[in-house]
């Protein structure tokens, strides 16, 4: 005779097991859904866009309709300046508001920072395009690569900030501890032991948002504009891939479709490349996954 | 005491403590952390603080090195004095590099080398970027923190590749690298097993030829192991304080005699 002195009951096991199988299964379909948008757009693009890319395509100014040939090598470069300009103006800012916000201040005024960049972030990206065109190219009288950068900085302000204050918070703070009771000052701490630490997540969070500026079309269209010629200065309109891919999209002509899939495998070739630079330039020897 | 020079009678020399707490008392938001805490640490000698949870010893322990700055609401009343200087006048940075602070948990920087933790409070605090004096400089924290044999040849692999054990003996020798003239440990040993907590003592007890150690313990066999005075502390208050051997041999106070034996706590 055998004694249950356990008092389990095997009936729920098998019920169990196909419970775990089904939802494991689920997850994983989930994960290939999620990856699949990304390796189709990749695909779409280059076996539509990579026949009219050539030498030309990168070197060459844009020619009139019906004349073959020609290119956006001054999309290409005027993208690069904007997201340029973009970046020098919307990372300091973000990095340094997310700095105060995580290490410095717990006050009512650090959850009205909060609270304001999450609502900049849902702040369709055609209105900043209006904001900028009224406050920067309306005073000016002319569009501008300016204009073009400090619309995307707007853009990119929220998403830094707020990912450079989670990262910090994951920072544990027995580290900053240890850094202090070194008579390390404050500021140093932050600096050298905590952003250091978070590097890998801010460095993450900072390509994001700079990956999605670099395909932001409306907010140019009110700023830089776009220019058919090289510009001679910042200070007048700018041609930008993604406006030229949309011009040339909605054109009727087959040769201009086909440049813009030329245009949109560039725009996501860039971004890809810089993700990939900026990861090796600043790799850790030591890198810590947060 | 010989009394050839007629100079030195009666002026016996006054004794400089390594720390001195006159009225101390911490409270956080009006809630008191601890209460009229009067004590003097020798110099070159281990004191230990025990006590039930919440007593306020880490408290006691974080104030005198300042880290009460981090926590808001705080208020510090009453006097400290290191080395027979009253401090309340200094900035904490100064403070701390004058009374180092190991924690419960090993908690080195995790982005860099054994090497660069060492040196690091050196290099972000006193400026010093003369690489011969802080090749020097490790080696000795190291070999001071009982550590420089097993690690000398991997001083460039990250500080995380090591066992919890070294890693809180390389926090040890990082607070060492400073050079200050107290260290305050705060359950160092109670993330660690019995083989590195062993260690930790034996690097303790050479410690007190350089430095005056001030650790807070749960454990009364720990605290008399390695400790020459013990304080004992209950609901912010101290108890006793005195020789370790008097305390857990002779308390004088019932209180103290009934912690120590396990009547409550």
């Amino acid at each position: 005779m055998e004694l249950n002195t356990l008092n389990i009951s095997k009936s729920n096991l098998a019920k169990r097991k196909a419970i775990n199988i089904l939802m494991l299964s689920l997850c994983i379909v989930s994960a290939l859904i999620a990856i699949v948008p990304l390796f189709y757009i990749f695909f779409y693009t280059a076996t539509a866009g990579l026949s009219s890319i050539n030498l030309d395509f990168l070197t060459q100014l844009p020619k009139p309709v019906g004349e073959a040939g020609g290119g956006m090598a001054n999309a290409i470069v005027g993208s690069m300046i904007i997201i340029g300009i973009g970046s020098l103006f919307g990372i300091p800012i973000g990095l340094l508001s997310g700095i105060y916000v995580a290490e410095y201040s717990k006050t009512f005024f650090s959850n009205i920072i909060k609270f304001v960049t999450d609502v900049l972030s849902g702040v369709p990206s055609i209105i900043i395009g209006i904001f900028v065109y009224g406050i920067v190219v309306l005073p000016m009288h002319r569009f501008s690569a300016y204009a073009g950068g400090i619309a995307l900085g707007i853009i990119m302000i929220p998403t830094v900030t707020r990912i450079t204050e989670e990262m910090l918070k994951l920072v544990p703070t027995s580290l900053r501890e240890a850094s202090l009771a070194l008579g390390i000052s404050r500021w140093k701490t932050t600096l050298m032991i905590v952003l250091r630490t978070a590097s890998g997540g801010i460095i993450t969070g900072i390509l994001l948002a700079v990956s999605r500026v670099a395909g932001e079309t409306a907010p140019l269209l009110f700023t830089s504009f776009g220019n058919t010629f090289w510009s001679n200065s910042l200070d007048s309109p700018m041609a930008s891939l993604p406006v030229q891919i949309f011009n040339y999209a909605i054109s009727p002509y087959e040769e201009w479709h086909r440049k813009a899939w030329a245009g949109a495998f560039v725009l996501v070739f860039i971004v890809f490349v810089i993700s990939i630079v900026v990861r090796i330039v600043t790799r850790n020897k030591f890198s810590q996954n947060l | 005491m010989k009394y050839n020079n007629i100079d030195n009678i009666n002026i016996p020399e006054k004794e400089i403590y390594a720390v001195e707490t006159e009225n101390l008392t911490v409270k956080f938001d009006n809630r008191v952390g601890i209460n009229d805490i009067n004590m003097k640490i020798k110099k070159n000698s281990v004191c230990s603080i025990i006590g039930p949870s919440g007593c306020g010893k880490s408290t006691l322990l974080r104030t005198l090195n300042f880290m009460h700055e981090l926590i808001p609401k705080v208020s510090v009343t009453g006097d400290i004095r290191i080395m027979g200087t009253d401090i309340s006048e200094y900035n904490g940075v100064d403070v701390r590099k004058k009374v180092g602070m190991v924690f419960q948990k090993p908690n080195p920087f995790p982005t860099m080398s054994i090497y660069e933790n060492v040196i690091s409070g050196i290099k972000y605090s006193h400026g010093n970027n003369n690489k011969e004096k802080a090749a020097d400089i490790v080696e000795k924290s190291l070999t001071k923190a009982g550590l420089w044999k097993e690690v000398k040849d991997r001083l460039k692999i990250s500080a995380m590749s090591l066992s919890g054990g070294q890693q809180q003996r390389l926090c040890i020798a990082r607070t060492l690298a400073v050079s200050p003239e107290i260290i305050l440990m705060d359950e160092p040993t109670s993330a660690l097993d019995p083989i590195s907590t062993e260690k930790i003592e034996e690097t303790i007890y050479f410690l007190k030829n350089d430095y005056t150690v001030v650790i807070v313990t749960h454990n009364m066999q720990q605290a008399a192991r390695v400790s020459d005075h013990t304080a004992f502390l209950y609901i912010g208050k101290l108890i006793e304080f005195g020789k370790t051997r008097t305390i857990f041999t002779k308390p004088k106070v019932k209180l103290t005699e009934e912690y120590i034996t396990g009547k409550f706590g």
